[in-house]
């Protein structure tokens, strides 16, 4: 048997053991920490607690829950929508570029924290402060994601489509704006995590329901199995959406597919 | 047929700097012509300004008689790179001078199909790019190219990127793709084999540009054999005298 046929012969390795066997691993050494009580359980829950919150609070949980994903993800489509208008005025117009960016910059350097009370204050306790600023935190990434995709484009591409007579509007839709598709899923698989964050991080402050607002409540009542289970919900959450933003990449990029294949 | 393509006292610059002067040459209707020339002497400089890309200092672009000076559009050009958009099929990319032109999807992609295998492209039309070995791009983007429907045709070094064995069949093909097409063409290379092996006539520019010598055409060569015997005239003593000339307007 040849080499090449041995190791076309041979099982692909299992990509998923090693993360798994880790996870377990940290799992098993929290659980035997606080039950030979090295840490008091009243300080640090273990595993075991945590599940028992997560099921015995689910109904509640999941009530909160879906307050939150509703607000992270009308957040993250204003963010997205706000960020691709941005975008695509920086893009067309250099005077927008050279009068946005300063302020596109200096937005992500403002902490949720300070701008979360201030929306409260200014917008009350409802969605609408929670949404914004999922909005303003998830934004920053589309922009400057599209921005360096639009730019990306081979300045021949641009030359030969002009050559076919293209308008200046055919060259952004056939050239520039599929060319910015990976830069666009790149940066909204970082939005994605930031948008279930900040949706957090805004009820935390202020507000009458959803998972920060429910943390607060559990935190004060020093319950923290139960505050390790809103923890794990929001992990859950923000790994969905970012398997959710997975999805929806490989379905807008057929095109990816089969250049792993021919790497491959 | 296609029409014939003229420039006229052509003076082109990049970046403030004269990069041609005084270009004048003309490329009859059906006529395949080659412009030679050392890296950097300006022969990409010349292309886009036929194809309209760019506005020439002095001088005029006329096809057909027509002056098409700083119009993109009314010549076609293959870039150096085949330039197939790695989002799109085979199919897809092909029929794009189609929908730039407002040719409904559907349509657009009947018609290039069409034209698959007559390019030895039959099969590929649902394939990426990625998908596609370096001659088979350059077919694509040639019909790409056809596909724009302009009656001259400017390819710039369209086969620098493929080996050896690829490259000669496929100027092979080409030859008789012109020739089936009845297409004005102008080739840019800086290989004279590769010219003596598909002009009629060879256009030789020569210049300095970067040491503020601008490039002018130094030489014209005409080519005396009929295209569909370059394959045998090639090894001739004639195309041997013929190299040496272009060789020597170079030098």
């Amino acid at each position: 048997m040849s080499n090449v046929e041995q190791r076309a012969g041979q099982r692909a390795p299992r990509t998923w053991v090693a993360p798994t066997v880790t996870v377990v691993a940290v799992l098993l050494l929290w659980q035997a920490v606080v039950s030979f009580g090295l840490v008091p359980s009243f300080l640090l829950p273990s595993p075991t607690d945590v599940a028992l919150a997560l099921v015995t609070d689910a109904p509640v949980l999941s009530q909160h829950a879906l307050v939150t994903v509703g607000e992270a993800l009308i957040g993250l489509a204003c963010g997205v929508a706000a960020g691709f208008l941005i975008a695509c005025l920086m893009e067309r117009f250099a005077v927008v570029r050279r009068a946005l960016a300063p302020i596109v910059t200096v937005s992500q350097t403002i902490p949720t924290v300070a701008i979360a009370p201030l929306l409260v204050l200014w917008l009350g306790y409802g969605m609408l402060p929670k949404v914004l600023l999922v909005a303003l935190t998830t934004f920053f990434p589309i922009t400057v994601a599209l921005a360096e995709g639009f730019a990306s484009v081979d300045p021949d591409t641009v030359d030969l489509m002009r050559t076919m007579g293209a308008s200046r509007m055919q060259v952004f839709r056939y050239a520039k704006l599929p060319a910015a598709a990976g830069s666009f899923f790149s940066g909204l698989r970082i939005s994605a995590t930031y948008a279930v964050v900040g949706a957090v991080v805004a009820e935390w402050l202020g507000g009458f329901e959803g998972l920060g607002v429910y943390m607060t409540r559990v935190r004060k009542s020093y319950s923290y199995d139960q505050m390790f289970a809103v923890i794990v919900i929001i992990s859950v959450l923000s790994l969905a959406l970012m398997g959710l933003v997975d999805a929806l990449e490989r379905w807008c990029m057929p095109w990816r597919r089969a250049e792993r294949k021919a790497t491959s | 047929m296609g029409e014939a393509l003229e420039a006229r006292g052509l003076t082109l610059s990049w970046e403030d700097q004269v990069v041609v002067e005084g270009l004048s040459l003309t490329v009859p209707a059906g006529g395949l012509a080659c412009l030679v020339g050392r890296s950097g002497c300006g022969k990409t400089t010349v292309f886009h300004a036929l194809a309209g890309l760019t506005e020439p200092d002095a001088g005029q672009v006329l096809l057909g008689g027509r002056d098409v000076t700083g119009r993109p559009g009314q010549v076609a050009y293959m870039l150096q790179k085949d330039l197939l958009l790695d989002q799109r099929t085979i199919v897809d990319n092909v029929a794009l001078p189609l929908l730039v032109r407002g040719m409904k999807k559907a349509e657009a992609r009947e018609k290039a199909a069409a034209e698959f295998a007559r390019f030895g492209l039959a099969g590929c039309e649902g394939l990426y790019p990625c998908q596609l070995s370096g001659g088979m791009r350059q077919r694509a983007a040639l019909l790409r190219t056809h596909l724009m429907d302009c009656q001259a045709v400017l390819m710039d070094e369209p086969f620098s990127a493929l080996d050896a064995l690829t490259r000669n069949d496929l100027r092979d093909w080409l030859r008789g793709m012109i020739d089936e097409l009845g297409l004005t063409c102008m080739v840019v290379t800086h290989d004279v084999d590769e010219a003596v092996a598909l002009a009629d006539d060879i256009y030789v520019l020569a210049g300095d540009p970067a040491a503020g010598r601008p490039s002018r055409l130094v030489g014209e060569v005409p080519v005396p054999a009929p295209r569909a015997d370059r394959a045998e005239f090639a090894l001739s003593d004639e195309a041997l005298a013929i190299k040496r000339r272009v060789l020597k307007s170079l030098a």
